[in-house]
């Protein structure tokens, strides 16, 4: 699975949606990506790239690509 | 209810933007709002934590006008319901949302909410008691209202401000929705103490709220247990917030090692956690553990608020005096609601309780007399602090899908629900976020052959549990 595969399924999996769907999403852009589903995605996504995310950007990631970029800091490149 | 001149100049409110609103400024919204009403009457107000929402409950309220308060976005179908049910005279809701209205004609406008002519008149008389009316179950939105008194509210409301030393001092900022028993506990409080409430539709999970909490250098808030467990995840206690002293908690039982946690860190920083327990039967509050037992009995929903008192009873009625022994929590105070209604008659109906509520949770006390929450008789979870009726969604899940067999049971904060065909789970578990307006997150759907029942028919709930305790 490429990096790019991991980092959409735990959105697909989180929301119950397509690859499709999730890329361009935004944060309460469908009912469930609230903060409770925030918080099961924030745990997808550490989980996938075994890290542990830090504050400012578990709040900051309010996108799909907002979350690639801020996911470079922890040396994950998605492609 | 509310004397709000006697703080003028006081901050009453700070909104999203950043505008600082004073109780006299407050008071002259909430007067220009109910003059157009003019007469005690129902009013539906679709709650948002925002400032036009805010002046709509305490208008209502100061100027006799009974407010039914519902969320903003519950599902259209149960809201008409709602109406047909109850026949308000005006609902006050969210400017973007009234043209959904079609049968009502809006009267005033004012700080993005409208006021709108229902074309009920009166239709059910209202006790003269009777001061508010929420829902029990804010999620499947059921028509079955607690009724509020006046000296409900105040009676709990001085009483919260006393446990916890609310002063002028204070700054809250919504955590909790507003037509919820907790956020509106917090609401009145505040502004019974001439202290200031920040206003935020923004949650835990956003920047925006962070910011806003610093900015506006809000005091405390107030979380119901997943509150609590998205804060640790967040990393809260590395965060540097020097003017947050207060944290409260309700809505159900935090898990004891969160609790503890919570509560070593506010020892060590210098901060309140302060674990409570209530019931929108018992217009809100009806225990506390004060701050400075919490690392020494976390795990405890402590004592009985100033004015209340906790007994429990034994499967015969009697009461139970032995430490550790577990009974049916009894509480007794002027907060104890008049009761229930189901339908437009029941709103004349006086009190029904008497000051006495017998809870329905199962709780135990220590030698000390620290309670203890343990269980609860009634089939029902609290999913991010709401109560779920569990007959009720499984109910809502047969009369939809009428090929299926279901069962609902679970934990807090976990809905399982079990299907006996599998085609069907994505359907019912959208549908059930639909519904409930819960996030999809706080459903598990199990396939099994056949629901266990016994003869009678009845579904055997125990044997369920297997699969997911």
């Amino acid at each position: 699975m490429t990096t790019l595969e991991a980092y959409t399924k735990a959105f697909t999996d989180t929301f119950g949606i397509t690859d499709e769907e999730a890329k361009n999403l935004k944060f309460q852009d469908i009912k469930a990506w609230d903060s409770v589903g925030h918080m099961g995605l924030i745990a997808a996504i550490e989980e996938a790239f075994d890290i542990m995310m830090e504050t400012d950007d578990i709040v900051d990631l309010s996108s799909f690509d907002k979350g690639k970029e801020i996911l470079k800091k922890y040396d994950v490149e998605i492609d | 209810m509310w004397n709000l001149n006697q703080f003028k100049n006081n901050i009453a409110v700070i909104t999203e933007n950043g505008e600082k609103i004073t109780y006299e400024q407050l008071n002259k919204y909430c007067r220009e709002l109910t003059d157009q009403i003019g007469k005690r009457c129902l009013v539906f107000n679709l709650c948002k934590n925002e400032i036009g929402s805010l002046v709509g409950y305490i208008g209502f309220l100061n100027a006799g006008i009974v407010p039914v308060m519902l969320k903003a976005d519950l599902d259209d179908e149960l809201l008409s319901e709602c109406i047909n049910t109850y026949k308000p005279d005006f609902l006050h809701v969210p400017l973007d949302i009234a043209q959904k209205f079609k049968d009502c004609e809006k009267v005033y406008t004012h700080l993005d909410y409208a006021l709108l002519k229902t074309p009920y008149n009166n239709v059910f008389e209202l006790n003269d008691e009777l001061a508010l009316l929420l829902t029990t179950s804010g999620s499947t939105g059921s028509p079955k209202l607690v009724r509020q008194s006046y000296k409900n509210i105040r009676a709990n409301t001085a009483s919260i401000i006393k446990y916890l030393e609310i002063d002028e001092k204070e700054r809250a900022i919504t955590t909790l929705p507003m037509n919820y028993t907790y956020g509106i506990s917090i609401i009145n409080t505040h502004l019974m103490a001439g202290a200031s409430l920040v206003l935020t539709e923004k949650g835990l999970m956003q920047k925006e709220f962070w910011q806003q909490l610093k900015e506006s250098e809000a005091t405390s808030f107030g979380g119901v247990p997943y509150t609590y467990e998205m804060l640790d995840r967040l990393r809260f206690f590395r965060m540097q917030l020097p003017f947050l002293t207060t944290l409260t908690q309700a809505g159900g039982k935090l898990a004891p090692v969160l609790h503890e946690k919570f509560a070593k860190w506010a020892q060590e920083n210098n901060k309140k956690f302060v674990v409570m327990y209530g019931q929108t039967e018992a217009t809100a509050r009806m225990s506390y553990l004060p701050p400075e037992k919490a690392v020494e009995k976390y795990g405890s929903m402590g004592i009985a608020i100033p004015g209340g008192k906790f007994s429990l009873i034994d499967v015969n009625g009697i009461d139970i005096t032995e430490p550790e022994t577990v009974g049916e929590l009894v509480y007794e105070g002027d907060n104890v609601t008049l009761g229930y209604a189901e339908n437009g008659t029941d709103l004349k109906k006086g009190d029904e309780r008497g000051g006495k509520l017998v809870t329905g949770d199962m709780a135990k006390f220590d030698k000390d007399g620290f309670f203890y929450i343990v269980g609860r008789k009634k089939r029902f979870l609290k999913i991010f602090g709401n109560r779920v009726n569990l007959d009720e969604t499984e109910r809502m899940i047969k009369s939809n899908f009428s090929n299926i067999d279901c069962a609902c049971c679970g934990k807090d904060d976990m809905m399982s629900i079990f299907l006996t065909d599998s085609v069907y789970n994505e359907r019912v578990l959208n549908f059930m976020t639909l519904k409930t307006g819960l996030n999809r997150a706080a459903f598990k759907i199990h396939d099994i052959d056949e629901i266990p029942k016994n003869e009678a028919g009845k579904t055997l709930y125990k044997e369920l549990e297997q699969y997911y305790a």
